[in-house]
């Protein structure tokens, strides 16, 4: 049986270029939950993620980060990826030359080495089709002149060909317009599951009116302040961020 | 597929010679190579008044530093001991399983209309297929070419295109060269499928020579392509190749080259090519092995409407110094130019493109593009670009882009978030910079040269 706790942080500090952005955070995600994380700009949303996800800049100085109950701290992003970590990017990066179906497989064969290139191929066309990706769009180079809600939309996408556990988004929300923003919650949700674990990271309440959360953490200052259900995105969004305490 | 061209390239064979010269360059050993192929006096004369250029020129003093090459240690011409054969069976054992281990035979039966291989300073091998042969195309050695074709050669070889008085190593070649290939492309004959040639050093301290001379006559079309290896050795050995392409009037001819010559070689090579009214030349360039590399192709836009394009790709890895580009002359109306360079620098490794656009004046509505960029993976690499304008004339078109920077963190991290070691994702990264140049190649080439390129990442990053 796997444990109920996919993800435990514990007195995590991390520092960028020599600052502390992260001080002191403790966070646990559970199988089975979408969270939410808000907070205000430079409170150090991203830095959480990047840390998770192995980023060489965000340098832990400090505490744990406990995936499965293991401490990934020392592994490189790609092993952690293997272990099921994911991060849709907030400024995904454009690779030019590098053809997004090709650069699909290649994710599909490292990830889920279980399954065969037509396995694969179906995967690509069902998971395009659920996201409205043509297949002109796979052909292009990865996000090279891809507008802003394409390359979201790409992010989701390698998500669901690789199948990850814990799926952190980075204000995936952030640019698309309405009709986007419910293709993407629709792949999100394609992607839930009982064990697995969304860490989805907004600005906005929209996006959580269709993945909708089971609850919503506060950060500021690098520190998650408060917790509460879905509501409090409401409360946000009416009253900002003004009238929490720190501590 | 990696094994086999990993093998391919550092295998040597035993020295297996029916002559050797002995190191140094004699007016003796220049008139022995005339005499040995029995050519005709007039040839004989051009080499004799080529050493004296050679002698008489300096060594350039711009580029890449080339003090540790001791061109008194090089063995100027061998030959193996081997006849011309139009037969694979018939090439001796060692020598054939070189080429085979290079994929040459299997191209050949695959994809090629006619295959030349050379070894040392002589081919060893030469066919075409017969209905090209029958549309009179001719597909030979120059030796033989010379031989047969002496009015074609008294008239194209190293006169209007490629003079010995254009720097040192063209008459050096001049006077010692061996080898290589004749194309002669009738009238209005376009010829579909690519010829092939490869030239494979063996010999420690060798030299290779080879001459290609391309006449494409009007309206014709042809595309040729040239591969280059050596295995490696603890001494230089010398390459001195000269490429001469006579495009005439609306014809066009595209040359293909991937050298890969082993890492102690110094590579300086002449490439030109001169175009008529409405003809096009293209040039695939990749450089890859070599110990330096001086290598600028050269269109000479001598008729209206000539155009020429050039992707080139060089790779850099310890203690290599790939200096390349291309050069345009621009000299009549509405010619037109377009230059794209990738060049890939590691573990210490200097690539820098260098090229001229040269636009004469009254060659009115000229245009010319160039785009250069170099990609380094590390911080001990280099990479330039120094693309030169020379422009004399008002009415043209000329636009010039170059991008110049290290492997990002932030693109390794994105790709390693998706699985992919730092390995996996440096290789990936760099065959997405160099991939605008590699879709322009034939799709075996293609795949070879990500596989080589590959390689050598691997064996630069542990
Ligand atoms: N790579 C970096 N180099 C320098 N400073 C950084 C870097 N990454 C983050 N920071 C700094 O760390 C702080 C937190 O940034 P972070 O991106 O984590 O905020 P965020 O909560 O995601 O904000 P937003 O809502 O605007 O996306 C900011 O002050 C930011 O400038
Ligand atoms: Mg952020």
């Amino acid at each position: 049986m796997k444990s109920k706790k996919i993800l435990e942080i514990k007195n995590l500090h991390v520092e960028v270029e020599g600052k502390e952005i992260l001080k002191g955070l403790n966070l646990t995600l559970e199988r089975g939950k979408i969270n939410a994380l808000m907070g205000p700009n430079g409170s150090g949303k991203s830095t959480l993620v990047n840390a998770i996800m192995g980023h060489p800049k965000y340098i832990v100085t400090k505490g744990q980060i406990l995936f499965e109950g293991e401490d990934i701290i020392n592994l490189s992003p790609d092993k952690r990826a293997k272990k099921g970590i994911f991060l849709s990017f907030q400024y995904p990066r454009e690779i030019s030359g590098v053809g997004v179906s090709k650069f699909l497989k290649t994710i599909s064969k490292k990830l889920n080495p279980e399954f065969s290139l037509t396995d694969f191929k179906k995967n690509l066309k069902e998971n395009s089709e659920i996201l409205g990706i043509s297949k002109e769009m796979n052909e292009r180079y990865l996000n090279a002149g891809f507008s802003g809600g394409e390359k979201k939309k790409n992010e989701i996408l390698q998500m669901l060909i690789m199948n990850p556990q814990l799926m952190m988004l980075d204000e995936t929300d952030s640019g698309l317009d309405v009709d986007s923003l419910k293709t993407v919650a629709k792949g999100v949700n394609a992607a839930m599951g009982k064990d697995k674990c969304v860490f989805i990271i907004t600005h906005y309440k929209r996006i959580l009116e269709y993945v909708k959360p089971d609850k919503v953490l506060i950060m500021i200052n690098g520190k998650i302040v408060l917790s509460g259900s879905g509501k409090l995105a409401d409360e946000l969004e009416k009253k900002g961020y003004e009238w929490i305490e720190e501590d | 597929m990696a094994d086999r061209i990993q093998q391919a390239y550092t295998m040597r064979n035993p020295e297996n010679l029916k002559f050797k010269s002995p190191e140094g360059l004699t007016e003796e050993l220049v008139r022995r190579i005339s005499k040995d192929k029995n050519e005709p006096e007039w040839m004989l004369q051009r080499r004799l008044k080529s050493l004296e250029i050679f002698n008489s020129k300096p060594i350039p003093a711009w580029g890449p530093s080339l003090k540790d090459l001791n061109l008194d240690k090089i063995h100027y011409y061998l030959r193996p001991n081997a006849k011309n054969s139009k037969s694979w069976k018939e090439v001796p054992k060692d020598i054939y399983g070189t080429f085979e281990k290079l994929g040459i035979p299997e191209a050949e039966r695959k994809a090629l209309g006619g295959v030349g291989a050379q070894y040392e300073s002589e081919t060893i091998y030469h066919n075409l297929k017969k209905d090209l042969e029958k549309k009179g195309v001719v597909f030979t050695d120059c030796d033989t070419g010379l031989k047969e074709y002496e009015e074609l050669f008294k008239r194209y070889f190293m006169t209007t295109c490629v003079s010995p008085n254009l720097h040192k190593f063209a008459a050096l070649h001049a006077a010692v060269w061996s080898g290589g290939t004749f194309i002669y492309v009738p009238k209005n004959v376009k010829v579909e499928i690519p010829l092939q040639a490869y030239f494979r050093m063996n010999a420690q301290k060798g030299g290779q020579f080879e001459h290609t001379l391309i006449i494409a006559d009007e309206g014709s079309e042809i595309h040729y392509i040239e591969g280059c290896s050596a295995p490696q050795y603890q001494e230089s050995s010398l390459h001195a190749g000269c490429v001469e392409i006579h495009v005439l009037k609306n014809a066009r001819v595209r040359y293909s080259s991937i050298e890969n010559w082993s890492k102690n070689t110094y590579n300086l090579n002449t490439k030109r090519a001169v175009v008529e009214e409405n003809g096009i030349i293209e040039w695939v360039n990749g450089n890859l092995g070599s110990h330096t590399t001086m290598l600028y192709p050269c269109s000479v836009l001598k008729g209206k409407n000539a155009k020429s394009d050039y992707i080139g790709i060089a790779y850099a890895g310890r203690g290599q110094y790939q200096d390349t580009g291309c050069k345009v002359y621009h000299l009549e109306k509405n010619t037109s130019s377009t230059v794209l360079s990738k060049g890939v620098s590691v573990d210490g490794g200097v690539t820098s493109y260098r090229g001229l656009v040269q636009i004469n004046s009254g060659a009115v509505n000229s245009k010319s593009s160039v785009r250069c960029d170099g990609l380094m993976l590390d911080n001990k690499s280099k990479a330039m670009t120094l693309p030169a304008m020379d422009v004399h004339e008002s009415q043209v078109e000329v636009s010039h882009e170059a991008v110049v920077g290290k492997i990002g963190e932030e693109d390794l991290f994105y790709l390693m978030s998706r699985g992919l070691s730092e390995m996996e994702a440096t290789k990936l990264i760099v065959s997405g910079f160099i991939e605008p140049v590699v879709k322009e190649l034939p799709l075996e080439y293609a795949v070879e040269l990500n596989k080589l390129i590959e390689l050598e990442i691997e064996n630069s990053i542990c």
